[in-house]
């Protein structure tokens, strides 16, 4: 067999891109990209809006050129691609790891790698994940998946549209399709706040007068062959239909944005320990999983709201993959750790990267990102501490679950923290 | 003009095809819908039944047994996915132990093998995951479960290879007997079809296609199953057929694994009215729900990736019609659960009234039978490679939840009753059954099945007719013309 690689990089999105470029600025010359589409770049291909980039490169950008700046990246990196390739398992070793992975041209292979980067993206919840009533007709359709016929196969999947879930490309879909000259009847949200980006609520709804509806799901969903009509239905608090609510729509087409799950099958079958609050694998600070040289980064880790966090996170993986691989070199590699920070999410908190941190390990800044589990219109506090000391804190005028927050903290200040538990809360 | 023809090819009308094909008969298979098992042989519990269950006096009670067998035979004779699992039907109190030990008796009058009255203990020894409130259990053996629609496919496949016509897409409306045939009439059709035997085996809709030539002489009352499928995350609930003890309803909710290793839990029983209504409703799935977590408490719904509901053909009589009902002309009908089990006896019992009344029943010199699928997934590793050098489209991963090569999409494209639709699609070569339901699939598979048989991406459907995906182009740029 081969040598093996430094870093095999599973999902050529804009994660898996990000690591593997920056690996490469990090010091190591034989990366392996893996991806299953036909060309780089990932689900960004067909986010054809923009709105891609402001932080990152601090200009605004289309899906498609967010993912040709990254790619243009490639040009003379030396980094290997491998397009329609599917990687079919892991299997982790004590040195060096497995990947089995199958393409047309190339065939049934497994390859040796030092480290692995995962950074598979993440899927659609779909319909049966929610259980709606109805009949099972056609029109019924994830909002991406919708996406992809519009922006990328150029097919329209319907004319009169109601979306269930105010997710991002919920949002970004009712608007789209209203572009075409559908007619988008509403959105429909069961939670009694969206799961969108405030500012996908202005540009993609209110905009072009399309309600959303707040605390109502759609509770039935008629019509044999095609979809005809659903009925909507307000919720009570603990989210159940009210009787006499019912509305009904005349639509053709239910798009749903339900919620993205991340794409751990893979993950969860190499037997690497996984965080069910995110549906991600746990990481250390370095965003290593609980196995050894294996780095996971972007959706694949957490869902986030921006692909500048996905990219900003993915460097973080691939450097610190290459700190490992180029450390182990130097034989000065992972002494074992002397302290182990679990770091959990408690009041007001939904989930927070890393999980966990190694004291001794930890850049000079450490960023934990998270979600807050309800959205509050009043300031409130978010504090990181160990039950009798802050470590960090800081004040929002009002937070929501459908962005992604994050919170940065000294190293200095991390090393003081006692105790084997650190606390992200939310206070007055 | 036909010898014979046959109105349903569901997995009664596809059987009786398949037993029929090896006699020097022409044979026409009518279906309403666009492609083979489109009714209740899609949607229901997909279990092969042992046989204890129907009353020795009843046809089903007669069939089963024999149906079963025949079964398994077919399974391994034309490759259809099958796993036989033993099933359990678990009692809770005193009343359900005492129906344990009816369905032991009849099981034994019917024919079953190596039936089991075992208590609480060891039912959970066998299954730990059964709830510690089950004081008795009856083990058979012989159940197990099986791809239903492959399984009519399979048959209608071997069929049509050795001559039978299938006529998708034509919705018998009128029967007229005219002395030595019948004229079939349907809006698609010019002209009627002439047959001189007719076989009704038209599932819910067996009444009426059964008053178009004769008196009526039965009613169908559609009944309708609701069902959960859960995801293979769930890992292994059970390794067996789960039954709750039977009730006035039927056999009541089940919990199966599937040959694809994902839970199927359902059916509830409710009569409807409209016979076409497979909509599934918030009470149905909430009793399923609730006696399913009864008999296996650590039961996660929410790893549910669809539901869905069939419409069985059940009877006031509770009983198969199968007859001679006029002329010529021969009822399968009022086939409700085991009928799928049953249908290979079904059919042989129908072969057998079809000769009595004069259908010749010359062997065909040469019957093709037989079929093989390759399936990516159960080719070992090591001979995966090569394989792939061979038939480069296996490597070619198009389903990712199931592991579903271009290859697999590619063969079910070329086998003697191609799919139409992404569902049809689906059906024979798994793609979409996982937990994304055709998310990333769906627009390959479209545009596969829209490129092999050279048709535009609006007229795909999604599953029956008329369920398009696509409703036009999107607008076009100057560029684009």
């Amino acid at each position: 067999m081969a040598d093996p690689y430094q870093m095999l990089v599973i999902g050529g999105g804009p994660a898996g891109l990000g690591a593997a470029i920056s690996a490469k600025e990090n010091g190591l010359s034989r990366i392996l990209v893996v991806e299953r589409d036909l060309e780089l770049g990932g689900i960004l291909n067909q986010c054809v809006h923009n709105g891609f980039g402001l932080h990152y490169f601090g200009e605004e950008l289309t899906g498609p050129e967010y993912a040709g700046r990254m790619t243009g990246r490639l040009e003379g990196s030396g980094i290997e691609i491998l397009c329609d390739t599917m990687v079919l398992s892991i299997h982790p070793g004590q040195d060096v790891h497995r990947v089995c992975l199958m393409s047309a041209c190339s065939g049934y292979r497994c390859l040796d790698t030092e480290t692995i980067v995962l950074a598979m993206g993440c899927r659609e919840r779909t319909r049966g994940a929610i259980g709606i009533p109805g009949t099972r007709a056609a029109g019924i359709l994830t909002a991406g998946t919708a996406q992809r016929y519009v922006n990328m196969e150029g097919y329209m999947v319907g004319k009169r549209v109601i979306v269930l879930g105010s997710g991002d490309i919920g949002l970004i879909m009712a608007r789209r399709m209203t572009l075409e000259g559908a007619k988008v009847l509403a959105c429909v949200e069961i939670m009694p706040f969206s799961g969108g980006l405030a500012r996908n609520i202005v540009q993609c709804l209110d905009d072009y007068g399309i309600p959303l509806l707040l605390s109502h799901t759609i509770t039935e969903i008629g019509g044999r062959s095609r979809v005809e009509r659903v009925t909507v239905q307000q919720v009570d608090a603990s989210l159940q239909p009210v009787e006499g609510t019912e509305r009904y729509f005349d639509v053709d087409t239910v798009l749903l944005s339900v919620g993205l799950i991340p794409e751990n099958e893979l993950t969860r079958e190499a037997g690497i320990a996984m965080d069910p609050r995110t549906g991600g694998p746990l990481v250390f600070e370095n965003k290593e999983t609980s196995i050894r040289g294996i780095f996971a980064c972007g959706n694949v880790l957490q869902v986030h709201d921006l692909v500048d966090y996905v990219t900003e996170e993915s460097e973080e993986a691939g450097k610190a993959a290459a700190a490992y691989v180029l450390g182990k070199a130097t034989a000065a590699f992972a002494p074992p750790a002397d302290r182990i920070i679990d770091v959990t999410p408690g009041k007001g908190i939904a989930c927070v990267i890393p999980q966990k941190i190694r004291l001794d390990r930890l850049e000079e800044k450490i960023r934990f990102f998270f979600r807050v589990s309800e959205p509050s219109k009043t300031p409130k506090r978010v504090m990181l501490g160990d039950g009798e000391r802050v470590a960090a804190s800081f004040r929002r005028p009002w937070m929501a679950p459908g962005e992604m927050e994050h919170i940065k903290v000294d190293r200095s200040t991390l090393q003081e923290m006692q105790g084997e538990i650190l606390l992200l809360t939310i206070e007055d | 003009m036909y010898d014979l023809a046959i109105i349903g090819a569901g997995v009664v009308g596809c059987a009786l095809a398949y037993e029929l094909s090896s006699r020097d008969l022409s044979l026409v298979l009518i279906e309403k819908e666009n492609d083979v098992a489109m009714g209740a042989s899609r949607a229901n519990t997909a279990i092969i039944h042992a046989g204890f269950d129907p009353a020795p006096e009843t046809l089903m009670g007669q069939l089963n047994v024999e149906g079963m067998r025949r079964c398994y035979d077919l399974c391994e004779e034309l490759d259809v996915e099958h796993r036989k699992t033993g099933s359990l039907v678990v009692a809770f109190d005193q009343e359900q132990q005492r129906t344990l030990d009816v369905l032991y008796r009849q099981g034994i009058v019917n024919g079953c093998q190596g039936l089991e009255i075992i208590d609480g203990a060891e039912a959970r020894r066998r299954e730990p995951n059964l709830s510690p409130e089950i004081i008795a259990a009856l083990w058979a053996p012989e159940a197990g479960v099986i791809n239903p629609w492959e399984f009519a496919l399979a048959m209608a496949e071997v069929a049509v290879r050795n001559g039978v016509v299938f006529m998708p897409n034509t919705e018998v409306v009128g029967l007229e007997w005219r002395g030595d045939h019948y004229q079939i009439t349907a809006p698609s059709l010019t002209e009627p079809i002439r047959s001189r035997y007719l076989v009704n085996a038209a599932g819910v809709n067996s009444d009426l296609i059964h008053e178009m030539a004769a008196e009526p002489a039965f009613q169908i009352t559609p009944t309708r199953g609701e069902y959960y499928l859960l995801d293979r995350t769930v890992g292994t609930l059970v390794q067996s057929i789960i039954f709750h003890s039977p009730t006035e309803q039927g056999k009541g909710v089940t919990v199966s694994p599937t040959i694809h290793n994902n839970f199927l839990i359902g059916p509830n029983s409710e009569v409807i009215e409209d016979r076409a209504d497979t909509g599934v409703t918030r009470s149905g799935l909430s009793h399923i729900g609730e006696v399913a977590l009864r008999m296996v408490p650590s039961l996660d719904l929410r790893s549910n990736i669809r539901n869905f509901a069939g419409v069985r053909a059940n009877s006031p009589e509770n009983d198969f019609y199968i007859k001679m009902s006029a002329a010529n002309f021969l009822d399968l009908a009022a086939i409700k659960s085991p009928g799928l089990t049953c249908a290979p006896a079904i059919a042989r019992l129908g072969a057998d009234l079809l000769e009595k009344t004069g259908l010749p029943m010359k062997k065909k010199t040469h019957w093709q039978g037989g079929r093989r699928v390759i399936r990516f997934k159960e080719i070992p590793e090591e001979k995966r490679a090569a394989f792939i050098r061979d038939n480069p489209l296996y490597g070619r991963v198009i389903c990712r939840c199931e592991t579903i090569t271009e290859g697999e999409i590619m063969a079910a494209m070329q086998r003697e009753i191609p799919p139409v639709s992404i569902d049809g699609v689906k059906r024979r070569a798994g793609t979409g059954m996982g937990r994304c339901q055709g998310g990333f699939c769906g627009p390959r598979i479209l545009e596969i099945l829209a490129r092999e048989t050279k048709r535009s991406p609006l007229s795909i459907e999604e599953d029956g007719s008329g369920s398009l995906i696509l409703t036009s182009e999107t607008k076009k740029g100057c560029d684009r013309g």
